[in-house]
């Protein structure tokens, strides 16, 4: 028995034998058991230069830099996209004056879907859950007065991400933009769309290939660019627990690095380009672990499984974004104290980038002032509370470091069961990850109603709650959408616009790269709906099975 | 149990081209565990097709579940479908990130409530069950 049993089976018996312990799931949300105390007895045959090394060293537990947050402290990326291009190109301006470092667009639905405004499945939904744009003219109002050469951009868009990303650099080049020297992101990862988020329109198959393509084309063309954003956020907002969204991101991440070396890519010549985006949750050391155990298995991954050799290669950047899925909709000022401690935990975790989610986003799309809030409190956290003076303050917590272990045990043991499955797109056919979530979420959904776990407002310390005020949507913004949709289809060369349509049906039959034609589509103002729908021709379309 | 002592049938239904289904499925499951019979749509239904999974499965009840803003449309859609088909007398509620304001035009319209994030499961059954019973 060691020292730390020993305390456990005497010490503490006795103490709770005095004072019993609170009624409280001493568990994570991830359902791992916490102790009452750690000690080294936990950490036994810890070896911290093998498992942590130093701060922008392998396996990078500690962070991808050296110098962290003392030389460049993370870029403040405001996820945002309301109504039309004109009206979210306002809130983007307002948010750089503000102090926010770098862009984050939020495509509204049938963007996403890829739907021009005016398609009959699109009424109602323009600009609803984000801004619109259906085409290069779009693309132009939204960065009006942006330099893309000096402002870097994260575009939330997958299914259509080749097409999407194609407007914006065909904008940025017909504004003298080099393409070499543009950086961003586009999220461009559809295996997390199959598993938890549901904006796929292609079968798995070709949707990866169109991944492929960019992880191809993207190093020898906009080599600043991430051209993937492999995304663990939308899996735990579908209502997993943190141990899944670490391994089915992981696992995300490394389907698509085997498919890319399947076309003979060079693995150090994309791998530095892979960038991970999770979410930071009310858990706070878990989440913690959560990321600090991401960096150590990819790192591994990269140079021990995959033989990476550029050290680019082994480090996971990440983005976080606080937990929209955490937000109540009672007592909605509440939220930002939950935003305020997330994002606490994404700091602490070491994240390269991070969005703090607004406190009215259970109710509507946030107002400016709301996210200027969001804003703010990063700003408390980087300038007010010292804690980003020095590199992962809590490396060498007996708690931190077990849990960060125990993260990794786990993880490891969900990719055996997705490798016997066959991989990441035939546990998808298989609807394992469906299952997976679907049952997490609902145990946890009936442990909030149960009581055992509190949400402070909605199941413990209620009251009433004044109304908030919300942001709301410009209901001329389908006709604007439409208006200059018919200008586009008016104004271009007809034929030019129909040979490049041409051009991407022929390279996704021939299976060849399709991002040149992409790129010529958007040259020649095709819509995003009629590359989609050449692309549907080609490709067919996806429907999930329906499992409950 | 409804009256007659059949179990209540519900449709959870995902209208348009949102394709956040945790909330539909947790309260889908949550339904079923409580005694009712679930039929769960699936994605990017349209309102036609609610309606009409509505009549032929012959529920009691239909729930949208929207996040996506688009809810003003889809509900008036469904609200309206229904009455045309003669079947006013489904229940018509919802859930997801609806404001305020929204979910009041909507009851005054005929919309049952409208549960927002945070809503217990406890709370939805509850009131179908007080909902149904009360609808002649």
């Amino acid at each position: 028995m060691n020292s730390k049993q020993r305390w456990l089976a005497e010490d503490y018996r006795a103490a709770k034998a005095r004072m019993p312990e609170r009624d409280y799931p001493f568990r994570t949300l991830s359902d791992i058991p916490v102790d009452p105390v750690y000690t080294a007895d936990d950490l036994e045959g810890f070896d911290a230069a093998a498992q942590l090394g130093m701060p922008g060293q392998y396996p990078f537990t500690r962070g991808v830099h050296a110098s962290m947050y003392r030389s460049k402290l993370w870029t403040m990326r405001m996820f945002a996209g309301l109504g039309t291009a004109e009206q979210t190109n306002t809130r983007f301006r307002r948010l750089l004056e503000a102090g926010q470092t770098g862009l984050s667009t939020a495509f509204d639905l049938p963007t996403l879907m890829g739907y021009d405004s005016d398609h009959p499945l699109s009424l109602g939904e323009v600009g609803r859950c984000g801004v619109a744009i259906s085409s290069l003219a779009d693309m132009e109002v939204l960065f009006g007065g942006i330099d893309p050469e000096t402002v870097t951009t994260s575009m939330t868009i997958n299914s259509p991400a080749n097409a999407i990303w194609a407007m914006y650099l065909v904008m940025a080049e017909k504004r003298g933009a080099r393409l070499e020297r543009l950086g961003g992101t586009i999220q461009n990862d559809i295996l997390k769309e199959f598993i938890a988020q549901k904006e796929y329109i292609f079968p798995p198959r070709p949707s990866v290939d169109l991944v492929i393509d960019t992880f191809e084309w993207g190093p020898r063309n906009v080599p600043r660019w991430n051209f993937v954003s492999v995304s663990g956020y939308h899996i735990r907002e579908a209502g997993s627990n943190a141990v899944q969204e670490l391994a089915f991101t992981l696992a995300d991440g490394i389907h698509y690095v085997r498919r890319a070396l399947e076309r003979g890519l060079d693995i150090d010549e994309f791998a530095p380009r892979i960038s991970f985006f999770f979410n930071a949750h009310n858990d706070f050391f878990e989440e913690i672990a959560k990321l600090r155990a991401a960096r150590r298995i990819w790192a591994r991954q990269m140079r021990d499984v995959f033989g990476a050799k550029d050290p680019r290669s082994w480090m996971m950047r990440t983005h976080v974004q606080t937990a929209g899925v955490s937000l109540t909709a009672q007592q909605p000022l509440l939220n930002v104290a939950r935003v305020a401690i997330q994002a606490l935990g994404g700091v602490l975790a070491g994240t390269n980038s991070l969005h703090t989610d607004a406190y009215d986003e259970a109710l509507a799309l946030p107002t400016e002032e709301s996210a200027m809030l969001a804003l703010r409190t990063q700003q408390v956290i980087a300038y007010e509370t010292g804690v980003a003076s020095t590199a992962d303050p809590l490396a060498g917590s007996w708690f931190v470091e077990s849990l960060t272990n125990e993260m990794e045990r786990q993880c490891l043991g969900y990719f055996e069961r997705i490798d016997a499955l066959g991989g990441v797109e035939a546990a998808i056919d298989a609807g394992f990850f469906a299952r997976e979530i679907g049952d997490v979420s609902y145990a946890y959904q009936r442990e909030v109603d149960a009581g055992e776990r509190v949400i402070v407002g909605v199941n413990r310390f209620t009251s009433d709650f004044p109304e908030v005020p919300v942001q709301e949507i410009d209901p001329a913004v389908e006709q604007t959408q439409a208006e200059r949709l018919s200008r586009v289809r008016a104004e271009r060369d007809p034929a030019a616009a129909a040979a490049a349509l041409d051009g991407l049906k022929q390279a996704a039959k021939d299976g060849v790269n399709t991002m040149p034609a992409f790129m010529e589509a958007a040259r020649a103002w095709c819509t995003l709906g009629e590359q989609m729908d050449a692309l549907r021709e080609v490709y067919g379309v996806y429907e999930e099975p329906v499992l409950l | 149990m409804s009256g007659s002592g059949q179990p209540l049938r519900i449709l959870i239904a995902k209208p348009g081209l949102d394709g956040h289904d945790r909330g539909a499925k947790v309260i889908a499951r949550g339904l079923r565990d409580a005694g009712m019979e679930v039929i769960y749509s699936g994605l990017r239904q349209t309102a036609p097709m609610i309606v009409n999974a509505a009549i032929q499965e012959d529920v009691q009840a239909v729930g949208l579940s929207v996040l996506s803003g688009a809810h003003m449309r889809y509900f008036h859609e469904v609200l309206h479908g229904l009455r045309e088909r003669g079947a006013a007398d489904i229940l018509l509620f919802g859930g997801g990130i609806v404001p305020d304001e929204d979910a009041r035009t909507l009851q005054e319209q005929g919309v049952g409530r409208i549960f927002t994030p945070g809503a217990s499961m406890d709370e939805v059954v509850a009131y179908i069950r007080d909902s149904v019973a009360d609808r002649p």
